[in-house]
């Protein structure tokens, strides 16, 4: 074994159109640590991590992996070298076996039977080695995420990498299953691989690697070793500004109960996804659902947003029934009920993306008298609306005549927000509100959804961030499958006991 | 902003996409040893060298205006009318009922009531496969194909049992009383050279009319919004309280009423009878129409007059140059409809890229060198 670093970028710049996306980076991480990288959105580290894996051609710059120049045109060329990319979105075929993915790609011939064969027992060792336990006959839709995790993992381990990069692992996973990440990750540490690790998780950072670079615009502006920073130096480092990481409010103050939800039931698809939900918020008051992804929570928004109809159950405004399940159960009568409804997916549910910022803005309001002139829609009202809200919800740029999806993520959601709490409507449904968004926005629209508390108006918070969770809610309930396993006040909890609730687990079990 | 300007995707895409269709054109008709330039000229001369070209042409050019129209509102819900061949037989149907079963005294009442029924039955007809597609899924692209054919079934039913006149072989209705005869250029434009035997009618202003109704219901009324919107994505418009439903279903019946418009300048305007296929390719040449000119009324307009000027230009290329046969002139349209439309990012990529490479430089250009 040399002493080189695992890998060295040297002035690796890469613009696309006018954005330079990359400008000249340099990074060093030494073989067998933890290296993790953080940034906003936009900062360039997605782009970084395709251009090692060969999605992307630098413009310039060079990469050396164990001190050796590499050019690496391609994926199979970084494969070659060594590198394995374990991304966000899984690379799974759903109805294929583990071992069947796992050497998909990598067959030793045109005859399955002995690729499997060897494959099979290629992972039971690497299974034991690094503690990632799969049935390799198991079908991969059958598997929890954090299993098709492990899968992606074997799949990078099989191709002989000794260098793995995670882009935001832990973005799907539960507390434990994250936790069990981590284990493996330190095991894989201490045989050696070297792995980089992406996430605007900052706990993450401080609780895992051994050094870590911070990207801001396409630089990378420093690189520190991790026991020498704290999470709030590296907000500042990423952001440019002190950030306040815990949202600032007061006790809240409940007033009348706004919504109420009774043994509230929805089927989709031949699936039951909510199995008779009941609770109550109150005017002032935020109730948070804590959850991992695919629990019931998205069902729950939409029922009550009245874009898909409840099999059963009752849902009350200030006491008067919702229609869950007739003709009136869609958007525009919610609206007109007073309820906004910030949604999870701004791309496909809450924006146009090739409509300008102005149309945006009347989405789902289009029938306002204010935006209407007889039966045409007054565009110049509009427009001025639009301009009127960037500027005091800092959307940027502040123009109105910009398709939505020219805007950053954090300003897509801006607008978003902009629309559905300007109302300032009785109940406000939100869902995953920073998925996505760089951390001053987040601070930004935080600010903005406790402000619309004190107004004393109702809201209902889903989050897969425990950490958005807890700073926003005034009572988090906790679904799993469909269900509430239980409400508890964030002062009286904390991560691990939601963590438990959350794949499940209630008192009496544990 | 963009990657480029709005005239170089409006103009100059469509402009190089039609400059390269006629090359490659010109290849064929020199292949078949005739010579491309003389070829050009006589289609140019026969579509604009006179007023009797002019006439057809733009006779032409109202027909692909609706259906180029039917197509391309349905486009901005996303929604693929290849219907329109169908909705326009209907449309037909309609005017020639309501023709032959009035004793009509004026014709402005006639065409009103000409144009009620084309629309009610082209719409009736655009409506069943909506339907399908709204409430069933049946994919809108095969039901309404298939209903083209059951729509030519029907009038060749109809014209041969119902509606032909007693004695008669050919199977046609009888024709429209004098009353119910639209003006044509003849009577209006006598002046710029029109003569009694143009087929060009009022209709052509009837179409630009539609031309300024599509723009007005597409980018100004609460209608078009939600259209659009449910076009670019159904799971937002959903969210926004936008019924899928009801906006597949009053998309497709505008389109098939703007389809069925189409038979008011054939029918009522030029044959003044009802004739057995009658539409004769206009619904699949207005794909083509609203393709090319972006589904926007303005390219529809510019498209339509292009393959106007390809029909009556192709016509009289195939009197003049007999070498060339009917099926050259199909190559030609053919040829015009792939570069336009199903090659459009061929072009589309270059020009962009050209147009990035331009604006780079002048960025650079207009940055201060920090060096200096």
């Amino acid at each position: 074994m040399t002493d080189a670093p695992a890998i060295e970028l040297r002035g690796i710049s890469k613009a696309f159109g006018p954005v330079q996306a990359n400008k000249d980076i340099a990074m060093s991480v030494a073989r067998g640590t933890i290296h993790g990288i953080v940034g906003e959105n936009g900062a360039g580290k997605s782009t970084l991590m395709s251009i090692l894996y060969g999605f992307y051609k630098a413009d310039r710059g060079e990469i050396f992996i164990n001190g050796k120049a590499t050019a690496i045109p391609d994926s199979q060329a970084a494969i070659r070298a060594g590198i394995g990319m374990v991304h966000q979105h899984f690379k799974l075929v759903e109805n294929f076996t583990v071992v069947e993915n796992v050497i998909l790609g990598a067959e030793d011939g045109a005859m399955l039977r002995p690729s499997i064969a060897k494959a099979r027992r290629l992972l039971t060792e690497l299974s034991e080695e690094y503690g990632l336990k799969v049935d390799p006959d198991a079908i991969i839709e059958d598997l929890s995420v954090g299993h098709q995790q492990r899968v992606e993992i074997l799949k990078q381990l099989y191709r002989h990498a000794d260098i793995l990069i995670l882009d935001e692992p832990t973005g799907v996973l539960t507390p434990s299953e994250a936790d069990q990440l981590f284990l493996i990750l330190e095991r894989l540490r201490a045989e050696g691989k070297t792995i980089i690790l992406i996430t605007h998780k900052l706990r993450e950072i401080m609780e895992i690697t051994d050094t870590v670079s911070v990207m801001r615009r396409g630089e990378m502006t420093n690189t520190v070793k991790t026991a020498d920073t704290s999470p709030a130096a590296l907000a500042e480092m990423m952001v440019g500004r002190k950030v306040l990481l815990q949202v600032d409010k007061t006790q809240a103050q409940p007033g009348e109960v706004v919504l109420s939800v009774r043994d509230l039931r929805v089927t989709r698809g031949g699936v039951t996804r909510l199995k008779g939900v009941s609770f109550d918020i109150r005017r002032g008051e935020i109730l948070g659902i804590a959850g991992v992804a695919g629990n019931g929570q998205t069902e729950l928004l939409e029922v009550l947003g009245g874009m898909i109809a409840a099999s059963g159950g009752s849902v009350s405004l200030f006491g008067q029934p919702l229609d869950i399940t007739g003709t009136a159960a869609n958007g525009q009568t919610r609206r007109a009920r007073g309820i906004g409804h910030v949604p999870e997916d701004r791309q496909t549910e809450g924006l146009i993306m090739p409509f300008e910022a102005w149309e945006n803005v009347a989405f789902g309001y289009h029938f306002d008298p204010k935006y209407n002139s007889g039966p045409l829609m007054d565009n110049a009202a509009i427009r001025a609306d639009c301009a009127d809200k960037m500027a005091r919800y800092d959307v940027r740029p502040p123009n109105p005549r910009l398709p939505a999806r020219n805007f950053s993520g954090g300003n897509q959601q801006k607008i978003v927000v902009a629309r559905e709490m300007d109302r300032a409507p009785d109940l406000l449904l939100v869902g995953q509100p920073t998925r996505g968004v760089d951390i001053g926005a987040i601070e930004f629209i935080h600010k903005q959804i406790i402000a619309l508390r004190d107004q004393g108006k109702a809201i209902l918070l889903v989050s897969v961030e425990l950490d958005e969770i807890m700073g926003l809610s005034d009572r988090i309930a906790v679904m799993f499958d469909g269900q509430i396993m239980g409400e508890r006040l964030p002062q009286d909890t904390d991560q691990n006991a939601l963590g438990l609730l959350m794949a499940g687990v209630t008192e009496g079990a544990a | 902003m963009d990657k480029m300007p709005k005239w170089a995707d409006v103009v100059l895409i469509p402009l190089i996409s039609v400059i390269l269709a006629l090359l490659v054109s010109g290849l064929v008709v020199a292949i078949i040893g005739e010579s491309p330039w003389r070829a050009m000229q006589v289609m140019v001369k026969g579509a604009f060298g006179s007023a009797y070209g002019w006439g057809y042409t733009l006779y032409y050019a109202t027909n692909f205006i609706f259906t180029g129209l039917a197509v391309a509102v349905a486009f901005h819900a996303r929604l693929f009318n290849i219907g329109g061949e169908g909705q326009a037989a209907l449309g037909g149907l309609g005017v020639a009922v309501i023709l032959l079963a009035v004793d009509w005294p004026h014709w402005t009442l006639a065409l009103a009531a000409a144009m009620g029924f084309s629309m009610l039955f082209a719409a009736t007809w655009a409506a069943i496969p909506a339907y399908l597609q709204a409430k069933r899924g049946s994919h809108i692209v095969i039901t309404t194909i298939m209903f083209n054919y059951i729509a030519s079934a029907l009038l060749v039913y109809l014209l041969v049992n119902v509606l032909r006149v007693e004695g008669s072989m050919a199977p046609e209705s009888a024709s429209f009383a004098a009353a119910t005869h639209l003006p044509s250029a003849a009577d209006f434009a006598g002046g710029l050279g029109f003569r009694g035997s143009t087929p060009l009618n009022i209709s052509i202003f009837l179409a630009l009319i539609a031309c300024v109704l599509v723009w007005l219901l597409i980018w100004r009324t609460r209608l078009g919004y939600e259209i659009r919107a449910f076009g670019h994505s159904e799971t937002a418009a959903v969210y926004a309280g936008i019924n899928p439903t009801k906006i597949i279903m009053i998309t497709m019946l505008i389109s098939g009423a703007l389809a069925g418009m189409m038979a008011i300048n054939v029918v009522m305007g030029e044959a003044e009878r009802l004739v057995l296929d009658f539409v004769e390719g206009a619904g699949f040449v207005g794909i083509a129409v609203a393709l090319m000119g972006r589904s926007h009324p303005v390219g529809v307009v510019l498209a339509a007059l292009l393959f106007g000027a390809l029909y009556q230009g192709g016509a009289e290329l195939q009197f003049e140059m007999p070498a060339i046969s009917r099926e050259m002139i199909v190559v030609i349209q053919a040829l015009v409809i792939l570069f336009t439309g199903a090659l459009d990012n061929m072009v589309r990529m270059p020009v962009q890229k050209l147009f990035l490479a331009l604006k780079r430089r002048r960025d650079d250009a207009a940055r201060p060198n920090p060096t200096e």
